[in-house]
């Protein structure tokens, strides 16, 4: 084999690779143009210099997981009002009952989908549902993670994205404790991360967020975030048996706005364990500290470098 | 001009001449992998990061981070360590080293950041962070910060060789100057940014395996980047002392060899303590009990392997003069420090995840890559043979 049919082989091999790879591609291309965080980026924009501030605390939603029934209406909602890609609702809601169904494989939140949720079974294996979407924290890590500051977290309790400023650099969705922020992988050009917005769109017009506005089992509460708080510890003051005694999300990871109560710990549905000292501080402090070391370095370092152009000029005198 | 060109570009050969000379397998290998990496690359742009790579939503940093990235600006430390201590701390007996270690960093790091370009989503935006919107909470936002100014400082210490070349005395001297306070400031900068790549993690406690997560991380890049920086040194100079000895003026073996043991001492210096402390953070964080798991062992694997072997190697190398030794350890730690940032990078990170979710890379990631360290080293050469660099 000479050289020159060396190379055209070589040629022809890689080609076919390419054409194997991009047939895997496909089925997920739908996957891009998403607009819902735009809008309610330029809602935001457009409503903070003439709204009012919201009087008091910010807005909050308890989950309260010993309710769900997993009709999935929520998923089915947020897609509708968010112009996601969706199906008819009676596909949502027989994926409880079902088989094989949905609920089978554990799922995320992804580049069209802000909202699932997922099934966990008791000890005695009875279902349990357990919604998820973004938690709204109140020290966001998404938020301190993105190097162009593309998040905000407003009055309202919402953290909101800005695409406009995003260089889809995907640190955020490393840094994010909840696994929360997707990305448009299949868009080639202008990519965006993706995710929940509380419904913001919806909180400015006095609205609940559309998950919360359909779910007729009572298990989404939307309301101030003091007053759901209060709610949450009254409901396990009352009924101590049936939950766990815990409010996830009151403290974790320095407080959400999402809150959850549940039936079993945590931990076994697939919530992370989170001190109350956000990793954001962690970060801070670092920054901080090297800061503080650049200056301190900085002065033994141009008497160094004096040193080194004065003793150089010396010698050049010398020789 | 045509002459200019060919003295300069061509080395005075002709360009049938110089292409000639280029007819061997090694080029032939290296053009193929540039090819395949040029063919990835025009892939990505067209079709997105989706269809080029393994990436995903749980895995959102994959190879291109993980290796161009944090193991190639480890990898392009000489330029902190040697050329600090030559142009700034006086160490004259290592004047050879300093020219070769500025210009494999700024090689490194223009490549690393060449490389960025295409994990970036919108890549035609990366200038947003330097004038336009600025995360200031944010760890990348320092790391990109300082990687623009280092690039720029490496190009100032750099540079009196390029205007060398170009035969302009009065810039060469003005440059010169210059250098002393660009290294003193990079000094800073580098320091800064190396840590910083550790302190990216620092942010997902909650993602990380306890083994490899630490307070401590940036830290330990931080230490890893310098022995990383000097075992590159030994390599390198290793390596351009072989090819290209007809380059060197004057070279002397016997003061080389001299100058390797005395970087091994420096190396067993910094790896001694950098063991010190990760035996301190295994018993702060009170961890031992992960060691007999199959993380554990894979931690030890690196720990031992490339950390404590090569401490064990240098001793013996230093007492016995032992220049062979000394290579070999540099390189049991080069490959050290990569398998430790992929380490942190891909495997302690999301590592409680099922193995069949866990992420690796497509072909064209790889040669993506690979065609990233071929650019480096066919620039690397291309400069040694043109400037004054050895
Ligand atoms: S859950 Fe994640 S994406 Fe949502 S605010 Fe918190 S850190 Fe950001
Ligand atoms: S991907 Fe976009 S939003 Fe996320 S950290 Fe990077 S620049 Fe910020
Ligand atoms: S708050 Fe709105 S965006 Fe978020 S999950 Fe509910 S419906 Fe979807």
């Amino acid at each position: 084999m000479d050289r020159r049919e060396f190379l055209k082989r070589t040629l022809i091999s890689s080609l076919t690779l390419l054409m194997a790879e991009k047939s895997h591609a496909t089925g997920k291309e739908t996957q891009r143009g998403n607009r819902a965080n735009e809008i309610n980026w330029a809602k935001y924009e457009a409503e903070k210099k003439t709204r009012e501030a919201v009087q008091g605390e910010s807005y909050a939603v308890l989950v309260d997981i010993t309710k769900c029934i997993g009709c999935r209406r929520c998923e089915w909602a947020c897609n509708e009002w968010n112009k996601n890609p969706n199906k008819p609702l009676s596909e949502f809601e027989k994926s409880a009952s079902e088989k094989p169904s949905v609920f089978d494989r554990i799922r995320r939140t992804d580049a069209e989908t802000f909202t699932i949720v997922n099934r966990f079974y008791k000890e005695d294996v009875t279902p349990i549902y357990v919604k998820k979407q973004c938690m709204h924290c109140l020290e966001p890590a998404c938020l301190s993670a993105c190097f162009v500051s593309s998040f905000e977290k407003t009055k309202e309790g919402s953290v909101l994205y800005n695409p406009s400023l995003c260089v889809g650099c995907r640190y955020c969705m490393i840094a994010c404790p909840f696994d929360i922020p997707a990305y448009e992988y299949f868009e080639p050009l202008r990519p965006q991360i993706t995710k929940c917005t509380m419904c913001f769109d919806r909180i400015i017009e006095g609205k609940p967020p559309a998950c919360v506005e359909i779910c007729s089992a009572d298990a989404l509460i939307f309301g101030k975030r003091s007053d759901i708080i209060k709610l949450a510890h009254r409901k396990l003051d009352e009924n101590p048996e049936r939950y766990i005694p815990h409010v996830y999300g009151e403290y974790e990871t320095g407080g959400t706005s999402w809150l959850y109560l549940s039936p079993v710990p945590f931990e076994k549905l697939g919530f992370p364990k989170l001190s109350k000292k956000p990793d954001t501080e962690k970060t801070a402090s670092f920054l901080f500290t090297v800061k503080v070391l650049e200056v301190v370095a900085s002065v033994p370092l141009v008497y160094a470098a004096y040193k080194a152009i004065s003793s150089k000029g010396d010698k050049e005198k010398d020789e | 001009m045509s002459s200019w060109i060919r003295e300069k570009i061509f080395l005075g050969k002709t360009f049938s001449e110089y292409l000639a000379e280029h007819k061997n397998p090694m080029f032939i290998l290296a053009f193929i992998i540039l090819c395949l990496s040029f063919y990835s690359m025009a892939y990505r742009l067209i079709y997105g990061l989706g269809p080029a790579t393994n990436l995903s939503d749980t895995y959102p940093w994959g190879l291109w981070i993980s290796f161009d990235i944090l193991v190639g600006i480890a990898l392009a430390a000489p330029g902190l360590t040697v050329a600090t201590a030559v142009y700034l701390f006086g160490l004259k007996d290592y004047k050879k080293f300093a020219k070769p270690a500025v210009l494999s960093s700024l090689i490194g790091y223009v490549f690393a950041v060449f490389a960025l370009m295409f994990d970036l989503g919108r890549y035609y935006r990366v200038f947003y962070v330097i004038g336009w919107s600025w995360g200031l909470s944010s760890v990348l936002f320092l790391i990109a910060w300082h990687f623009f100014l280092y690039i720029i400082i490496c190009f100032v210490e750099w540079s009196p060789a390029f205007f060398k070349w170009l035969g302009l005395n009065r810039l060469r001297d003005y440059f010169s100057k210059l250098g002393v306070w660009a290294t003193a400031l990079g000094v800073i900068i580098a320091g800064g940014h190396q840590s910083a790549l550790g302190a990216l993690f620092l942010v997902a406690s909650n993602k990380m395996h306890p083994l490899w997560y630490s307070s401590l991380l940036p830290i330990f890049f931080l230490g890893s980047a310098i022995f990383a920086g000097i075992s590159m040194v030994i390599l390198e100079s290793t390596i351009a002392h072989k090819i290209f000895k007809n380059l060197v003026k004057d070279f002397d073996d016997v003061e080389f060899n001299k100058r390797t043991i005395g970087l091994g001492k420096a190396l067993f210096v910094i790896l001694c303590a950098y063991l010190i402390l990760k035996l301190l953070d295994i018993t702060h964080y009170n961890n031992w009990h992960y060691l007999i798991t199959p993380y554990g062992y894979w931690y030890m694997f690196e720990i031992l392997g490339f950390v404590f072997i090569p401490v064990i190697l240098l001793a013996f190398a230093v007492k016995e003069n032992n220049t062979k030794l000394v290579r070999v350890s540099a390189l049991l730690v080069v490959l050290g420090v990569i398998l430790n940032r992929v380490n942190v990078s891909l495997i302690a990170y999301n590592w409680y995840i099922p193995l069949s979710e866990k992420y690796y890379p497509t072909w064209m990631e790889v040669s993506l890559s690979a065609g990233i360290v071929t650019m480096i080293i066919l620039s690397y050469r291309f400069i040694v043979r043109r400037m004054e660099i050895l």
